[in-house]
């Protein structure tokens, strides 16, 4: 449009022409005008995301370094490198360049630290991120979608974990694929091929590692940044939760605007993240490979760990019986062609809780909205104690994990405390099963229990730290009323009540319907009310008496009080 | 709370929020945002100054952070056959302490700037729909179009053609991974080795004598005292080219003792399978494969370290702890006339865990 030249813009000074060439050709000024104020709401555990993000950052550089010094190669060398215990030790060649770069290449070791480092941190940010979502209901409509994403990150950061951890190709994670190599044998029917497949024909063959290599620096790191694209584009779609409280609410997002604040913000704690993650890589060894020797199928050192993330697969593996008596879990079964073995020993632990733990995660947001029936949008945060049933599954599903995790190191655990190994896979194996239950049941009492402690607040103020006499000679602690702002966060929570099982078109209740109404029971039949107005306006007309907080029990019939 | 709606005709297709704002629905209505505090520094210029001198402060940390680096990466210097251990330690971490003061500084200085200087006025902003119910009705009118001028409706032989093409195309996809195991395009005996039939060999066979392993030192039966443990390979394992070694390596690896021959129970089958106590059994634990190496003595119980699973030597290494599913192979073994030991046979059953085709 040569006429709109007349009324273009035209810069002055360098950078403004830079800047305008830019603009013109890319169009930023309608992304400053879009992103440049947008607002995002503070919070301390929203922090977590950022540290997953910022630690994938680095593992990028530092994974690019190392890349540019490593040789997956199992071709076979003699090590003739500075680290003087090996010289002249046989071995692969993807683990002598991986200790060229620790003792060879100057930065070297302190890269891999970094890069080990942050990895272990990337994984349990993911981790920590992901329950804070889950405690706060943050995954409810309009955001399960993003949930499932976060779901898929966090596997593939198992991925890359485990396939980087492989990479050098000494004992230790040698012994770790023979594992892996055992566990995929177990699969029925498949379950040999995979493993000749995976590994090129007999366990170690000399394909392994260069096929891991080009998972671990290719495919899932491409993967998990298309999953980090996708993740945070529908972050800027729904725009951030935020916690109840003064100001807030379903229609508004309160917090500071990208440009200044909060860029400044997130952008300097990229460089915390980092600050952190050289500390860790400077002064504390991790995965120190030259210990271990090359990969030798004979060897093995006792107290050896997985990296955290895996140790509960591992530990899983630990708890199962193999055998109970003369029952043995490894099942041959005659068909007419021969016989076939189900290694049930391996596959139960290896598949079923990872398999539960994943299932349910993947498909909590579906399984809360169907029984509960909320449709609706949410966009202010719960507070974990005012869902009470949700935060007692959660913190079982933390036990639960927690469990197996503890028995990938059941024998540092008896080591360490001189116990019998045997009595700690037994203990282990029995809160295995019963330490959800009692976590579920322990953390819905301390909700409910935090739930009336807020109605106290409400009703009665806080408690002020002064001790006041009576006439009488009575001493109480003054209470003070709290100011709206705070109070507000203290009540605007809904009280939701169990809905009955519903009769569909043709005016029957289906099977399906009875179940969620019990399971809708058991998520809401015991709970807190929050404070009405009325009861509010009661209390502050005799502020010194003392009001019992109403419990409400089946539908609001009978009262629990305390 | 309102009823939820599930869809149907007389559904307006309005999103319902959670706790919109209603008068009386709380305990209090929403107060709105709390008045603004002002900080030190918004008041107090010389608060202010100070703030803005700790920020620079901190940007300064963060330069002598890189030159920290450069003092670990340059002074210290090259390192190579001759570094010792304490120099390299050294190194890396004057290396760490200079890139985290170097992170930190800008990292935590950004911050400080931020919460002291920058504006710290909590805004709002509105939420938007998803989606708008005018969108949907414009998408929705879209997608017919293109869909109708596809024609794809009214020409069915172009759909299911082109799925049946499609849904072909992908298998070369996946057949073209079958040579990910090509050990059988480079053998002559392509059928041996293909396939599960290869765990059930090992290099044990008849005569074959027990070596010590690393060394491949050969093992007289009256080297074997009572209670000693040996771990033992087939001779000749060591001269095969690397990569074969460490194949048969992982399937032939034996743990040799020697127990009071009145302390064990052999099954009638397996009478002469040991020589005066002398028993040889895989290495390769039969829950995921990890080497047995722990053997103790006084209660004749073998040890994995991996998972903990417990084989009774006694009872011909029965489970009796832990996840394995079976007993380890046992190899028979005998004296040869120089009197070395060696094998009578193969295992007769493969070693190491359990797989579908074990049978």
């Amino acid at each position: 449009m040569s006429t709109s030249t007349t009324t273009e813009y035209q810069a002055s000074t360098p950078t403004g022409k830079i800047a305008n060439f830019m603009d013109t050709r890319a169009g930023l000024s309608p992304m400053v005008k879009e992103f440049g104020r947008k607002i995002f709401p503070d919070h301390w555990s929203f922090m977590f995301g950022e540290v997953a993000l910022y630690t994938f950052v680095i593992l990028l550089m530092s994974g690019t370094f190392l890349t540019l010094f490593f040789d997956p190669s199992m071709a076979h060398t003699t090590y003739e490198g500075s680290y003087k215990p090996l010289y002249g030790v046989e071995m692969s060649v993807a683990y002598a360049s991986a200790l060229d770069i620790s003792f060879d290449i100057r930065g070297g070791l302190f890269m891999r630290q970094v890069h080990h480092w942050a990895a272990l941190l990337f994984v349990a940010a993911m981790s920590v991120h992901m329950l804070r979502v889950f405690f706060t209901g943050a995954f409810r409509r309009p955001r399960e979608l993003n949930w499932v994403v976060g779901c898929t990150l966090l596997i593939l950061g198992l991925a890359a974990g485990f396939t980087g951890y492989s990479l050098p190709d000494e004992m230790l994670s040698g012994n770790g694929l023979r594992i892996i190599d055992g566990v995929v044998k177990a699969i029925p029917l498949i379950g040999t091929y995979i493993s000749f497949f995976l590994f090129g024909g007999e366990f170690p063959g000399d394909d392994i590692i260069g096929r891991l290599y080009i998972l671990h620096v290719l495919v899932v790191p491409a993967l998990i940044l298309l999953m980090i694209v996708i993740h945070l584009f529908m972050v800027v779609v729904h725009k951030h939760t935020q916690y109840p409280g003064p100001g807030r609410t379903e229609n508004n997002v309160v917090g500071y605007p990208v440009g200044p604040v909060y860029a400044a913000k997130a952008g300097g704690f990229f460089f915390i993240v980092f600050g952190v993650v050289a500390l860790l890589g400077g002064f504390f060894t991790i995965n120190a490979i030259w210990n271990y020797g090359p990969y030798d199928p004979s060897p093995v050192q006792a107290g050896t760990q997985p990296d955290w993330y895996i140790g509960f697969v591992d530990g899983a593996l630990r708890l199962m019986p193999g055998t109970l008596g003369d029952f043995s879990f490894k099942w041959d079964i005659p068909f007419p062609w021969g016989t076939n073995t189900l290694a049930l020993g391996v596959l139960l632990p290896a598949l079923v809780p990872a398999g539960i733990l994943f299932a349910v995660m993947f498909g909590w947001p579906w399984i809360e909205r169907w029984i509960t029936k909320d449709n609706r949008e949410h966009h202010i945060l719960d507070r974990p104690r005012n869902a009470p049933t949700r935060t007692g599954v959660g913190v079982a599903g933390i036990i639960w994990y927690c469990v197996m995790w503890a028995a990938a190191s059941s024998d540092l655990i008896a080591t360490h405390f001189s116990v019998s190994l045997n009595d700690v896979t037994y203990w282990l194996r029995a809160l295995f099963v019963f330490g959800p239950f009692i976590g579920f049941i322990i953390t819905k009492r301390v909700c409910l229990a935090l739930q009336r402690k807020d109605r106290e607040i409400v009703l009665h103020g806080r408690e002020a730290g002064v001790i006041e006499m009576t006439p009488e000679g009575e001493f109480r602690e003054r209470h003070e009323r709290l100011d709206d702002y705070r109070l507000y966060k203290l009540v605007s929570f809904e009280n939701k009540k169990p809905i009955p099982a519903q009769p569909g078109r043709d005016g029957k209740i289906k099977a399906s319907e009875k179940q969620r109404a019990k399971f809708n029971r058991w998520f809401y039949e015991e709970r807190v009310a929050p404070v009405t107005r009325e009861e509010l306006a009661e209390a502050k007309t005799h502020d010194h008496s003392d009001v019992p907080s109403a419990v409400e029990g089946q539908d609001g019939q009978s009262s629990i009080g305390h | 709370m309102s009823e939820q709606s599930h869809g149907g005709p007389d559904h307006t297709g309005a999103v319902e929020h959670a706790g919109v704002e209603e008068s009386g629905k709380y305990a209090i209505d929403n107060p709105g945002l709390p008045p603004h505090r002002p900080r030190l520094a918004d008041e107090d210029p010389k608060a202010a100054k100070r703030a803005e001198r700790q920020a620079a402060f901190l940007f300064g940390l963060s330069i002598v952070g890189t030159l920290l680096f450069f003092v670990g990466y340059f002074v210290v210097g090259q390192i190579g056959p001759d570094t010792t251990f304490a120099t390299i330690r050294l190194q890396n971490m004057l290396l760490g302490l200079g890139t985290a003061f170097a992170m930190l500084g800008i990292g935590v200085g950004i911050v400080h700037w931020a919460k002291t200087l920058m504006p710290d006025h909590e805004t709002t902003e509105l939420r938007h729909e998803v989606r708008t119910e005018a969108d949907r009705q414009v998408a929705v009118g879209m997608i017919e179009d293109i869909i109708d001028e596809t024609q794809v409706k009214r020409r069915p032989l172009l759909r299911n053609t082109l799925i049946g093409a499609g849904v072909l195309a992908v298998l070369p996809a996946i057949a073209i991974f079958r040579d990910l195991d090509d050990t059988d395009n480079r053998s002559e005996f392509a059928a041996e080795n293909f396939g599960p039939e290869r765990l059930r060999h090992t290099m044990w066979a008849t005569d074959v004598r027990l070596v010590r392993d690393p060394t491949g030192t050969p093992i007289k039966a009256s080297d074997v005292t009572i209670g000693s443990a040996f771990h033992v390979i087939p001779e000749g394992l060591n001269e095969l080219d690397p990569h074969e070694m460490l194949n048969q390596k992982a399937k032939a690896v034996v743990l040799l003792m020697r127990l009071n021959p009145e302390d064990m129970q052999v099954s009638p089958e397996r009478e002469d399978w040991n020589v005066d106590g002398i028993v040889a059994y895989s290495k390769v634990c039969t829950h995921v494969g990890c080497p047995v190496a722990l053997y103790e003595q006084h209660t004749h119980h073998l040890l994995c370290p991996c998972h903990q699973s417990t084989f009774d030597l006694t009872q011909e290494c029965k489970v009796i702890f832990g996840p394995a599913g079976h007993a380890l192979p046992q190899l028979p073994i005998r004296v040869n006339e120089e009197g070395f030991l060696v094998a009578r046979s193969d295992f007769h059953e493969p070693v190491g865990p359990a797989y579908w085709e074990r049978g």
